[in-house]
């Protein structure tokens, strides 16, 4: 053996080969079909909500993160996509562009960046502007309007700090028939009205620029879960208990109450499911925490939906799962080998 | 994911699946020959070193006494090697501290036949007696624990054995030297487990063989004794199937109490080598003078299972098996648990059931990221401690808590949870730090 320096290492000397930044580029890669979707369906407006989003997330972690280049863990970038996907196409980008700096200057970058944030910074970001914009957050636009790949939807260059105009007049030079200005779950709330599932799996329906078709989005979880990017159990059990309080609640009144499959199908609880609750850093990790954490996210969200003054409850049922992933692990350490109970 | 309804093969919760990289399964044994000098470790085994007999200048046959055992747990040494003692001196060892070693300068074409033999009539002697004879073969366990054999089968007061476990799950990638000597060496196998049988009283005993080894199985089970108190059962091939709390809930469905050894469930296990060494070297009188050592790694150039005196330092194994240049890491042990060492001079030993030559571009320096709580190292965790709680505590020192709150002691180090992480944390890595700050924090203040 030729002379040179052998290294000291600490074992074990083999790894899986899966990386922080490995898990984020797929999630992004899983993403981009999403996306893809959602500009062929709402134009020009949509591209440019998900790419100031993104760039404003990408400029705020890189600002905030001066002695380390932390864009190359790509989580940055997931935020600002999700962020983007759950905001309306038309959304004033001004007003994005506050959503991403919030997002993850204090939903991440304040608590000490990836992984110590106790909350989705997507939604943290969400949560603010809905607070802060709530006409622009519910203003909504037709799909497939006939002049969105040339022209932008006039609120998208609204001027910073102010009112973005009223889009009525726009929306009837579309062309568009029997638009409502109204999602899926707003028209059952106030009208009483449920959308076909038909229309919901397949995205044919008023929402927020990523949210419009269940299908595409549960096969690119569907993606993650296989790779084993994406921990599977916590949207089985969203998903699941959402469904079953749906199901009681119809039972009891199946006059007032919508099926079942609307609940899951309407509205962001699919997109909500797939890449929030599942956040890593914020869902528990014992095998029985993260059971209970998609339970109370899926129970959340129907009764606020059903009971809230809001359309929506998704949001507000991932950051209560979050608020209580901490408590979760603490009661639900799993039983060491060799103690308790003994399976002989 | 087990589904419940199947037929599974026996197996445990949790761990991983690795590359194996088994490719030296299928070579058979070779020996290897003798180095110019031997650096026979009085410190082979776990316990109080072995005296040493001998003095310099004194010429030894192979299979001769050179160091003889300091109380009940400890075990002899016998020269590897025919020649003459040099010196008694410090060698690096593979945890880093000089141990010391007897220097045996080898007479040059010297025959591999053992020369001195110690028999004893074994027919009528009770288990207690046994057990001493086996002390003198000074086999201590060759699963890398280095336990003296002898002592892990004499029953503890109050414990019944009720089975023996032969270990031949071999879970380690790049290890194959437990497959070779099943398939080989069944016979020896079977012949160590009637003695320790004889030893500890157990009516049965259970060979645990991985389903990647099923040649082994096929050896196995034609040298079985007529009278059905050998079995062999095949368990998954996941890693660590071979770790002693794991192969016992595999095959018995029994789990070993935290803190308490295998025994106080009425179960002792012995790895397969450590069972076909005992069988072989007992009925002749012999002692340990070498043992099966697989050689492996993408640097290795003629990889392979080789019979190596025990004391030939690495720096000629190394140079005899072709060992590349782009060598970076040297490993004693498999790459899960194996450690790397700080010198080519580091001498073969009892316990060493695997060196492997890694390059640079096999074990790159990876960044560390925070932990993103993904879980994966909770799943992983063959004895479902909680190390992504451990490693956030372990990165604040606070390991008081990590032993009271999460059994930081029960942690045997498989290394599974830091092989799964994403964030590249080196969790085993800190639990092992935090025990020894743990063990030895009365020491030092």
């Amino acid at each position: 053996m030729s002379k040179h320096r052998i290294e000291l290492r600490a074992a074990p000397h083999q790894h899986s080969g899966h990386s922080v930044p490995t898990i984020m580029r797929n999630v992004v890669y899983s993403m981009l079909p999403i996306c893809g979707f959602s500009v062929w369906q709402y134009g020009l407006s949509a591209l440019a909500l998900l790419l100031t989003v993104t760039a404003t997330c990408l400029a705020t972690e890189r600002l905030l993160n001066r002695n380390a280049n932390t864009l190359g863990d790509w989580s940055a970038a997931i935020t600002g996509i999700l962020l983007g996907l759950t905001l309306p196409p038309a959304f004033p980008l001004w007003m994005a562009i506050v959503a991403g700096f919030v997002a993850i200057a204090i939903g991440k970058a304040m608590f000490g960046g990836l992984g110590h944030n106790p909350f989705n910074p997507a939604l943290v970001g969400r949560a603010f502007v809905q607070a802060a914009f709530p006409v622009a957050i519910t203003t909504w636009v037709p799909a497939f309007s006939a002049n969105r790949f040339s022209e932008f939807v006039p609120t998208t260059f609204t001027a910073p700090l102010m009112m973005p105009p009223d889009i009525v007049g726009w929306v009837k030079q579309q062309g568009v028939d029997a638009f409502t200005g109204a999602t899926p779950l707003a028209r059952w709330k106030f009208e009483n009205v449920t959308a076909s599932a038909h229309d919901l799996l397949t995205g044919t329906v008023t929402a927020s620029a990523g949210e419009t078709s269940a299908l595409l989005i549960l096969l690119c979880g569907a993606y993650l879960a296989i790779r084993k990017f994406m921990d599977w159990r916590i949207p089985v059990a969203v998903l699941g208990s959402a469904a079953l309080t749906a199901w009681a609640f119809q039972l009891y009144n199946p006059a007032h109450y919508p099926d079942p499959l609307f609940v899951l199908l309407s509205g962001g609880l699919m997109i909500g499911t797939i890449y929030m609750a599942t956040d890593m850093a914020t869902s528990p990790v014992t095998p029985v925490g993260v059971w209970i954490y998609g339970g109370i996210i899926g129970v959340m969200t129907v009764i606020i939906r059903y009971f809230g003054g809001l359309t929506e409850g998704v949001m507000y049922a991932i950051l209560l799962g979050n608020a209580l992933t901490p408590l979760i692990d603490q009661y639900t350490q799993p039983r060491v080998y060799g103690t308790g109970k003994e399976k002989s | 994911m087990r589904l419940p309804f199947f037929n599974h093969t026996p197996t445990f919760d949790h761990g991983i699946h690795p590359v194996y990289h088994k490719e030296t399964g299928h070579l058979p044994i070779r020996r290897f020959p003798f180095a110019p000098k031997l650096y026979v470790s009085l410190e082979q085994h776990i316990g109080k070193p072995a005296i040493a007999i001998v003095r310099v200048g004194q010429e030894v046959l192979r299979g001769e006494l050179i160091a003889k055992p300091d109380g009940l747990f400890s075990l002899p040494i016998h020269a590897p090697a025919t020649g003459i003692i040099e010196a008694l001196e410090p060698m690096p060892s593979d945890n880093g501290e000089m141990e010391m070693c007897i220097v045996i300068r080898v007479y040059e074409a010297d025959t591999q036949e053992v020369q001195v033999r110690y028999p004893h009539d074994l027919e009528n002697m009770s288990g207690r007696e046994l057990a001493l004879v086996m002390q003198e073969v000074g086999v201590a366990g060759k699963g890398g624990a280095t336990f003296p054999t002898h002592a892990k089968l004499i029953p503890p007061n109050g414990c019944t054995i009720d089975t023996i476990i032969v270990n031949g799950a071999e879970c380690e990638p790049f290890l194959t030297c437990d497959h070779r000597i099943m398939v080989e060496r069944a016979q020896d196998i079977m012949e160590g487990i009637k003695y320790a049988r004889r030893v500890c009283g157990a009516p049965r005993a259970i060979i645990g063989v991985e389903d990647n080894k099923m040649d082994a199985v096929a050896a196995l089970e034609a040298a079985l004794p007529a009278d059905g108190s050998v079995t062999v059962k095949v368990v998954e091939t996941k890693y660590p199937q071979g770790a002693a709390e794991t192969l016992i809930t595999a095959l018995l469905g029994r789990e070993v109490p935290a803190g308490k050894r295998s025994s106080s469930i009425g179960v002792v296990m012995n790895n397969v080598m450590t069972l076909a060494y005992m069988g072989r070297l007992l009925p002749l009188g012999e002692g340990m003078t070498e043992r099966i050592v697989t050689i492996a790694g993408p640097s290795v150039e003629r990889p392979g299972n080789y019979i190596v005196p025990l004391g030939t330092p690495l720096r000629f194994l190394l140079e005899h098996v072709g060992a590349r240049s782009t060598a970076t890491e040297v490993i004693l042990g498999g790459p899960m648990m194996g450690t790397t060492i700080p010198s080519v001079d580091v001498p073969i030993t009892k316990g060493v059931c695997g060196v492997l030559a890694f390059g640079k571009k096999d074990a790159i320096p990876p960044q560390i990221y925070p932990c993103i709580h993904c879980g994966e190292c909770v799943n992983a965790c063959p004895k479902k401690l909680n190390p992504t709680q451990m490693g956030l505590l372990a990165a604040k020192r606070e390991y008081d808590v990590m032993a009271e709150q999460f059994m930081l002691g029960e942690c045997f180090e498989c290394g599974c949870c830091s092989y799964v992480c994403p964030s590249h944390i080196p969790l085993v890595q800190q639990f092992r730090v935090a025990k020894y700050f743990l063990k030895n924090r009365e020491k030092v203040t």
